[in-house]
């Protein structure tokens, strides 16, 4: 029910109109054009802007990205994608083996990250005392402020050196036994390796996962919690009964949000993988990952189509993290559906 | 007269011996995993700490140019200093206030409406966009046509911060109460008035943090800046033209080398960097505690 005056407000809820029924300012009330209707317009127009730009950021990426990119895309056809021989030398474009690594490497820190992360985020809802959940909070977020070219350089200089023991510690333990024997292999370990890079982005995504998924957790109702424990539930029990279950779809988004900053970590990676683009399985032995190779090669790159082709990665960055991104977003916007439906 | 009712015991008596060994293993293993993760950042801390603090504690460390030869020994990180004050500054200058902007439209104009869930949609995915495409990105809309410099820097580095403060701006303007915005229209406030005079001093310490969270998150990144700024040994004091040079690419380039000299000033610039990162926090934290302390008098 509106007013009987003309109401200056935009898309005002109309909630707010009841207690303005009761006396409306005379001044408003009289005056064909309220004073200040102008600049109302006016900031409205700017904010407007201001959001539209995120927008025009995200179409101009795009198109002068692709654009940049053609002459690659153009000489190399689909073997561009297809590929793993990148050879500048003799103008052979090939990222197989990038994509190869990208994926490879990601996957290893998710492996590695995911149970750590919600392990954290399961000790800061359920286990903590209460004065303990702000330290550990900041602690762990303190470890996302870490800038990724430090953690490039600890991991080059400190880890990578004092791994390839327990690399071949582990190499020898699974030497025998069929798939794991080759996993664990580098043909030679190498102190910069898939995995070490692996371990180094895992330390990377920790912090992003466990800030979802301890705010997943933080959602799940105090009223299913206790009917899990009035049933006779340890608190193991509980937490696979009453918060897992529950927080299904924001452990996702967590761990695809996570998924997108390791495709996409440039630096850490660049410094620990060793630079030897190959396809293979064998975790402790060096490799090449997309955005490292960009970071690494663009000095070299002085002619046009390497250039591109150097971009061009970056666009298959750009579209995977969007395609990734989208997918976490889309989740955690039916999750926060589903919660607001029940509750 | 007395009163001798047993407490009823509900706590886990019940529970079989297996099942609360069980539960207990599994809480273990949730510290295990808090500990393997403090674990690292303990590590890099201590380490930085320990390989930097000589490079810092040089006399001239942080006015001196970066010496010219590799070989060379000892001080001088001066210009990617004032470098990378200089591009995180003019990033911050870009981004803070047209994000907050965007944060006002998100929050106070289109709370529910479809464009405004559509820019809230691909401002998330935007924040989730790899630094490294961002400097493609300015190099090749600006560097193509107007060569190295820090302003191409703090493009790229804008755009990596502006999703973040559209979002942390809208979350706190969304905890400042719709009683106050209803006084103001009360009190004959117009729209923009009333979000200039009353909502936004506010939300003014939740926006604060964020941005100073931003401003910590921009000045760490490398890869954007490969692309942008170049590589020299003096300082640029000029933001528009010439190649510059900030703490994150120095310590990408010297990481590599053999030199001594180039890694332990890799190891203080690394010092330097966190130092400065860590300072941005921090202050993030003080100001949302102002916001915390606001809302609970």
């Amino acid at each position: 029910m509106r007013a009987g005056f003309s109401c200056p407000h935009h898309q005002v809820d109309p909630g707010t109109f009841v207690t303005t029924t009761i006396a409306a300012p005379s001044s408003l009330a009289g005056s064909q054009r309220p004073p200040g209707l102008i600049t109302d317009r006016i900031v409205r127009a700017v904010v407007f802007v201001a959001g539209a730009v995120v927008l025009v950021i995200l179409a101009l990426i795009a198109y002068t990205m692709i654009n940049e990119a053609l002459p690659a895309f153009r000489s190399e056809g689909w073997s561009y994608f297809t590929s793993d021989v990148w050879d500048p030398a003799h103008s052979k474009y090939g990222t197989l083996a990038f994509t190869f690594g990208t994926v490879l490497v990601s996957g290893i820190a998710l492996v590695l990250a995911v149970p750590v992360s919600i392990g954290i985020a399961l000790f800061t809802t359920e286990v903590a005392p209460r004065w303990l959940r702000k330290p550990v909070t900041y602690l762990v977020d303190l470890l996302a402020a870490v800038p990724s070219v430090v953690f490039g350089l600890w991991g080059l200089l400190v880890l990578a050196p004092a791994l390839p023991g327990f690399y071949q510690g582990w190499h020898d333990l699974f030497s025998g036994v069929p798939v794991l024997g080759s996993l664990f292999d580098g043909q030679p370990i190498a102190q910069r390796s898939f995995m070490t890079a692996g371990i180094v982005l895992a330390v990377m995504v920790t912090p992003i996962i466990t800030s979802v998924a301890r705010e997943t957790f933080a959602t799940v109702p105090q009223s299913q919690k206790d009917a899990a424990h009035a049933l006779g539930a340890t608190r193991w029990e509980m937490i696979r009964a009453a918060v897992l279950p529950h927080s299904r779809g924001g452990l996702t988004a967590g761990i695809l949000i996570g998924l997108g900053r390791a495709l996409g970590e440039t630096i850490a990676v660049a410094l620990v993988i060793g630079s030897s683009p190959q396809i293979s399985g064998k975790l402790f032995g060096s490799g090449d990952a997309a955005a490292s190779v960009i970071a690494l090669q663009w000095g070299e790159a002085s002619d046009g189509t390497y250039r591109a082709a150097l971009i061009g990665l970056g666009v298959v960055l750009f579209a995977v993290t969007l395609v990734v991104g989208v997918a976490a977003r889309a989740i955690v916007a039916r999750a926060d559906r589903n919660a607001g439906g029940t509750a | 007269m007395t009163y001798t009712m047993p407490r009823p015991s509900i706590t886990r008596s019940s529970a079989s011996p297996w099942r609360q060994t069980k539960s207990a293993v599994m809480t273990a293993s949730l510290v295990l995993a808090l500990v393997v993760a403090v674990v690292p950042l303990v590590l890099i801390i201590l380490y930085v700490i320990s390989k930097g603090w000589a490079s810092v504690n040089a006399p001239g460390w942080f006015t001196a140019d970066i010496p010219i030869f590799s070989r060379a020994v000892g001080p001088g990180m001066g210009p990617a200093i004032t470098g990378t004050l200089m591009i995180t500054g003019a990033a911050t200058a870009m981004a803070v206030p047209l994000g907050v902007l965007g944060g006002i439209y998100l929050n106070e104009y289109s709370a529910a409406s479809r464009y405004g869930n559509v820019i809230r949609f691909f401002a998330d995915v935007m924040t989730g966009v790899p630094s490294i495409v961002m400097g493609l990105f300015v190099y090749v809309i600006w560097v193509l046509s107007f060569g190295l410099s820090a302003f191409a820097g703090a493009l790229a580095l804008g755009c990596l911060m502006l999703p973040i403060v559209i979002r942390t701006s809208e979350e706190m303007l969304k905890l400042v109460p719709r009683e106050l915005r209803e006084s103001a229209y009360a009190l004959g406030g117009r729209k923009a008035g009333t979000i200039v005079r009353v909502v936004l001093p506010a939300a003014a310490p939740g926006i604060i943090s964020g941005a100073l969270l931003a401003v910590a998150r921009a000045a760490g990144e490398t890869a954007p800046l490969l692309f942008t700024i170049g590589f020299v040994n003096q300082a640029n004091s000029d933001l528009l033209h010439d190649p510059n040079t900030a703490l994150s690419t120095q310590i990408f380039k010297n990481a590599i080398s053999v030199f001594p000299g180039q890694v332990s000033r890799a190891w203080g610039a690394a010092l330097t960097l966190i130092g400065i990162v860590f300072v941005f926090t921090i202050l993030s934290r003080i100001a949302s505690s102002f916001l915390s302390r606001k809302h609970q008098s």
